[in-house]
């Protein structure tokens, strides 16, 4: 996603939706999905050696949330999304979406289960044969309801998506994005609670995406939908996500709230995911300079929430007296709220008397000598 | 040509269109089931009985293998169990059946796994049963492929009813050798194989043309 670099407005990404009230992170029983130590291997073609796929995995999101996975191809994030609607059973541990364990059902009981859990594809899966309204009605066919209420119902959402006059064509007919529509108002045609998107953007344009993703952050403020996303573009957790989780060979190795996990990312994973946005690199050069002049510290200052609006360098500058240059930075909507990533350099006394980390305590800020090309 | 002869070729192609129809009907009623279910019981898909998979799969092979010509003086015992006789045109359609059913079923496997595993999957993440993903999502999307393949059969079953003069099948066939060859009567021959010329285009240009307008997967403008 084209990001420009420093105060630029974001153009690709209209997310001027709104978003839904935080999500109820801390009430315990109220967890729309709950994975309790789940470990899942495949048997290796030919020796049947088992090739683990998911290590230990623990999670809660929260109803109402939308929480989004990222990770390499083969990091096991596909696997994992799988195992919520049962498309795979987990070799150990347990996965409850909605307090019903569903690793543990009959077929029949999965399949009753299935309906009230939603799921969107990279290849949208859309049935050729049939026409975008016939699709949409599909889920509703499958209930046998009478064909008053899969129209009814089909329309609306077709309305939904924004689709209302394309009901009728086949999907060779239509784009990309107009798929994904298509795909996403056939997973809501049960009401379900829970909209799993397996990478469902990647095989878009940047500007499809954007608006693959409002459409599904309306999905989740509008209808109130917990959604789990999987991908592997950090922009799409920056764009719609409450929560990340990052996975590395089928193990979660960090998790959070966007806004933390990108201001204050632990591994190395993450930083680079971080790092692959546009905008949050430095060029090599000036790094260099900046470090190898003894007399200034290069540093990296995060601005999360309220202090991202505020004109703090010039504050800072003033009151602490110092020059400061401005390097380069990015400033950015994350997980619906500003957030701000600002190289500067200062004096390197300012830095070593702690006179900058003390002006910047209870600013909302903090700032980070760099001693190295992150 | 006599009108007597001209008669004679009538009927005889109605022999073969009725044993060709009547054998295509059988024969997708067999084939067609165990197509889908060949290409949907392997390990891992919808059906999953891997044993009786390759079972089936070897008497398809069997039946597919044995020359037509064996495969109706062979089954005589049984075609005289169906038909009551193995005798004339309505028993002929006991061995046609029985060669058409394999190559159906070998056919409707190879459309349904050309159907994308992702719309299967899709289906299951939905709730469908593993029936209604055969009757609303894989036959519908392998229809194409269907109509393309049955129409195949039809013609290879149309050469086939050319044999079934050996147990008094009739038909044209069995005409084109009775008079054409045996009695000497080479216009006979060629007339007999202008006709199965033309229907053999007339059911192919049909086939097509039907499968044409099933098939979604293309813009149609």
């Amino acid at each position: 996603m084209p990001q420009a670099v420093a105060a630029a407005p974001s153009p690709a990404l209209p997310l001027s939706i709104a978003r839904p009230s935080e999500p109820e992170r801390e009430s315990g029983g109220d967890a729309a999905i709950v994975l309790d130590r789940v470990s899942h291997s495949f048997a290796q073609r030919g020796t049947g050696a088992a090739i683990p796929a998911l290590k230990d995995i623990n999670l809660r999101i929260a109803r109402g949330e939308i929480y989004g996975i990222i990770g390499r191809s083969g990091a096991g994030k596909s696997t994992l999304i799988r195992t919520i609607n049962g498309l795979e059973r987990p070799s150990t541990g347990d996965v409850i979406v909605g307090g019903i364990t569903i690793n543990r059902l009959n077929a029949r009981d999965l399949r009753a289960e299935r309906r009230k859990i939603g799921m969107i594809f990279q290849h949208f899966n859309l049935l050729s044969s049939r026409t975008a309204f016939d699709n949409i009605a599909l889920p509703l066919e499958l209930l046998n309801l009478p064909r008053a209420v899969i129209r009814a119902k089909a329309l609306a959402l077709l309305d939904l998506v924004g689709l209302a006059d394309k009901q009728n064509r086949y999907p060779a007919e239509l784009s990309g994005g107009q798929k994904q529509r298509v795909g996403i108002a056939r997973a809501l045609a049960t009401d379900p609670q829970v909209l799993l998107s397996d990478e469902a953007t990647s095989a878009l344009d940047p500007e499809t995406t954007a608006s693959i993703l409002a459409l599904l952050a309306r999905v989740n403020a509008e209808l109130g939908v917990t959604i789990m996303l999987i991908t592997h573009e950090m922009a799409v957790i920056k764009d719609v996500c409450h929560s990340v989780g990052v996975m590395e060979a089928g193990s979660m190795i960090e998790e959070g709230p966007v806004q933390q996990v990108f201001a204050h990312p632990r591994t190395d994973t993450a930083k680079s995911f971080i790092g692959s946005l546009p905008g949050r690199d430095l060029p090599v050069a000036v790094v260099k300079q900046a470090i190898d002049d003894p007399n200034t510290a290069l540093l990296r200052l995060t601005l999360t929430g309220e202090a991202a609006g505020q004109p703090i360098i010039t504050r800072l500058g003033r009151e602490l007296g110092i020059d400061i240059t401005l390097l380069g930075g990015q400033i950015d909507t994350i997980g619906g709220a500003p957030f701000a990533l600002l190289y500067i350099s200062i004096p390197a006394e300012a830095w070593h008397s702690g006179r900058l980390s003390h002006a910047l305590a209870g600013e909302g800020a903090t700032a980070e000598l760099i001693s190295h090309v992150s | 040509m006599s009108p007597e002869l001209l008669s004679l070729i009538y009927d005889a192609t109605l022999e073969t269109l009725y044993m060709v129809a009547a054998a295509t009907l059988i024969g997708t009623a067999i084939g067609l089931p165990l197509g889908i279910f060949l290409a949907t019981s392997g390990k891992g898909e919808l059906f999953e009985a891997v044993s009786v998979n390759r079972i089936l799969g070897l008497v398809v092979n069997a039946t597919r293998s044995t020359p037509f010509i064996i495969l109706v003086v062979a089954i005589i015992p049984l075609t005289r169990l169906i038909a009551g006789t193995s005798i004339g045109t309505t028993a002929a359609i006991v061995p046609l059946s029985i060669a058409a059913a394999p190559f159906i079923a070998r056919i409707v496997e190879a459309a349904v796994r050309e159907v994308d595993q992702g719309l299967v999957e899709a289906s299951l993440a939905m709730g469908a049963t593993p029936f209604q993903i055969v009757r609303k999502v894989l036959i519908p999307e392998a229809l194409p492929g269907l109509v393309l393949g049955i129409t195949l059969a039809v013609v290879s079953l149309l050469s086939n009813s050319a044999m079934v003069g050996a147990v008094g099948g009739g038909g044209l066939g069995d005409l084109g050798i009775r008079y054409g060859y045996q009695r000497f009567m080479p216009e006979v021959m060629l007339v007999v194989v202008i006709v199965l010329i033309a229907l053999t285009q007339a059911l192919q240009s049909l086939g097509e043309s039907v499968a044409r307008r099933v098939n979604r997967r293309v813009r149609q403008h």
